[in-house]
């Protein structure tokens, strides 16, 4: 193998510019954080409605919810990144279209954080009906039979349960937002993933490169697993669920 | 709405047959790395819960860095790495091919495991004490009935590599998505062409996982 190694290549400036590459990783893994995490707070928010709607009685309300999750499942991630950034501006008023294509302020990152976010909200909502499925009937039954209404047993009695259950298997959705954020390079949001291809290309260092974005992508899922490792701690009801790992 | 009567379907007709050859290798990226992944990610497995220590770690150490990474900086990594080993510059789509079949295996490998442990023990000591070897009681006993009961998840982890395998859009390889990119490009109408593979990619992952539900009722786990 003929490669030139030079691990002093993060301190050295960037052809053309005052920043050294360390910057530009930086900035990427700003980026990375702020896709992720936005996106993370859309998903929790869409995805628990919609999974909770799966599970309503009304045909119609389920029917919409179903709907949405399929939408979302079954087209690529990537391929959702281009519908948001190339058609949806075109579906838009005449006036509104313009606006999005010339005037809307971090144009990348809002659609690259509601893309990925509708994305894992569908994947949210899958777990969340798991969660609420994996009660057992006679908890419906019991909110019912004190005299809550449906929505107060959903509220008091099925969802605090359902997200103590569902938080082993969000802790992985946690971990994937962050990989899957690496999409949103296709659009032009300068994360992690696109300061690698950039600063590869510019430095031509790559394996420094990629080792360096790779050990940042390491310590965000494990930040992320641990975050929620605590949360599954705090939030345990004792003698119910016996996870701890 | 003036957008849907602004949409000019006139133009995927001529596109097709150009089209046609991104689908036919995001169908065969996708087959390879299939195949090619459960066998590697069986082998895996075996090797996960090998009693040879090192054997087990060294392969929960390669199965877990690949579950830890993007999967497209796996894709750039290789891209890079590859011509670096060999010596020889390696096209986008033989280098996506290789990164798919290594990367899936960690995935299917997870899945082969379950697999594997779903079959009751009593079944590897039944096989042994009517003097199976251990390759006799794995082919014969243990690893048909996994693969059996792991149908359904070995399916929906296709559908997801299915999905996934549009990232070779990152080295330039020319599959589906990239062939609607070209063709939007030359046409001058890219909303059409990507609206048109949305669709492609919609069908096919719906159509497989309505398979995958009518599969799973068909196959109950027998212990």
């Amino acid at each position: 193998m003929n490669y030139h190694w030079n691990w002093g290549i993060f301190l050295e400036q960037v052809k053309g510019g005052d920043e050294t590459y360390l910057n530009w990783l930086f900035t990427g893994l700003g980026w990375t954080l702020a896709v992720a995490l936005s996106a993370w707070l859309i998903a929790l928010a869409i995805g628990i409605v919609i999974g909770t709607l799966r599970t309503a009685p009304s045909k119609g309300l389920a029917w919409f919810a179903t709907t949405w999750v399929e939408l979302f499942r079954n087209i690529p991630l990537l391929v959702q990144m281009f519908l948001w950034f190339f058609v949806v501006p075109e579906l838009l008023p005449r006036e509104w279209s313009l606006w999005v294509k010339q005037d809307l302020p971090a144009k990348e990152f809002i659609t690259a954080t509601l893309c990925l976010g509708l994305f894992t909200s569908a994947r949210v909502a899958e777990q969340v009906r798991a969660g609420i499925q994996s009660l057992s009937r006679g908890q419906t039954m019991a909110g019912l039979a004190v005299g809550f209404t449906l929505a107060q047993t959903y509220r008091y009695v099925i969802l605090p349960m359902a997200f103590r259950i569902i938080i082993p298997p969000l802790t992985s959705e946690f971990m994937n937002i962050f990989k899957n954020s690496s999409v949103a390079f296709a659009i032009g949001v300068m994360e992690l993933t696109f300061q690698a291809r950039q600063m590869q290309e510019d430095s031509e260092q790559g394996i420094e490169t990629y080792l360096a974005v790779t050990v940042l992508y390491f310590i965000c899922a494990f930040i992320a697993n641990r975050g929620m490792a605590f949360l599954e701690q705090r939030t345990r009801v004792p003698g119910f669920i016996a996870s701890a790992k | 709405m003036s957008f849907f009567t602004e949409l000019d379907v006139s133009v995927i007709a001529p596109s097709l047959p150009f089209l046609w050859t991104g689908l036919k290798f995001t169908v065969t990226l996708t087959l390879i790395a299939m195949s090619g992944g459960i066998i590697l990610g069986t082998l895996l497995a075996l090797a996960r819960l090998s009693p040879f220590s090192p054997l087990a770690m060294a392969a929960s150490w390669y199965v877990n860095l690949m579950r830890s990474i993007p999967l497209l900086m796996v894709i750039l990594w290789f891209f890079l790495i590859i011509p670096l080993i060999t010596g020889y510059p390696m096209g986008a789509e033989t280098s996506a091919i290789i990164t798919f079949t290594a990367f899936e295996a960690a995935y299917y490998s997870e899945i082969m495991r379950a697999g594997i442990q779903s079959v009751p023990r009593g079944q590897v000591f039944a096989g042994q004490a009517i003097g199976m070897t251990y390759a006799q009681t794995m082919g014969h006993i243990v690893l048909p009935q996994a693969f059996r009961n792991m149908l359904p998840v070995l399916l929906t982890q296709t559908i997801i590599l299915f999905q996934d395998t549009s990232l070779v859009y990152a080295i330039g390889a020319k599959d589906l998505l990239k062939a609607a990119e070209i063709a939007g490009k030359n046409y001058n109408r890219p909303v059409e062409m990507y609206i048109f593979a949305a669709l492609i990619y919609f069908v096919i992952c719906f159509s497989l996982s309505r398979l995958v539900k009518h599969l799973q009722s068909r196959i109950a786990i027998i212990r």
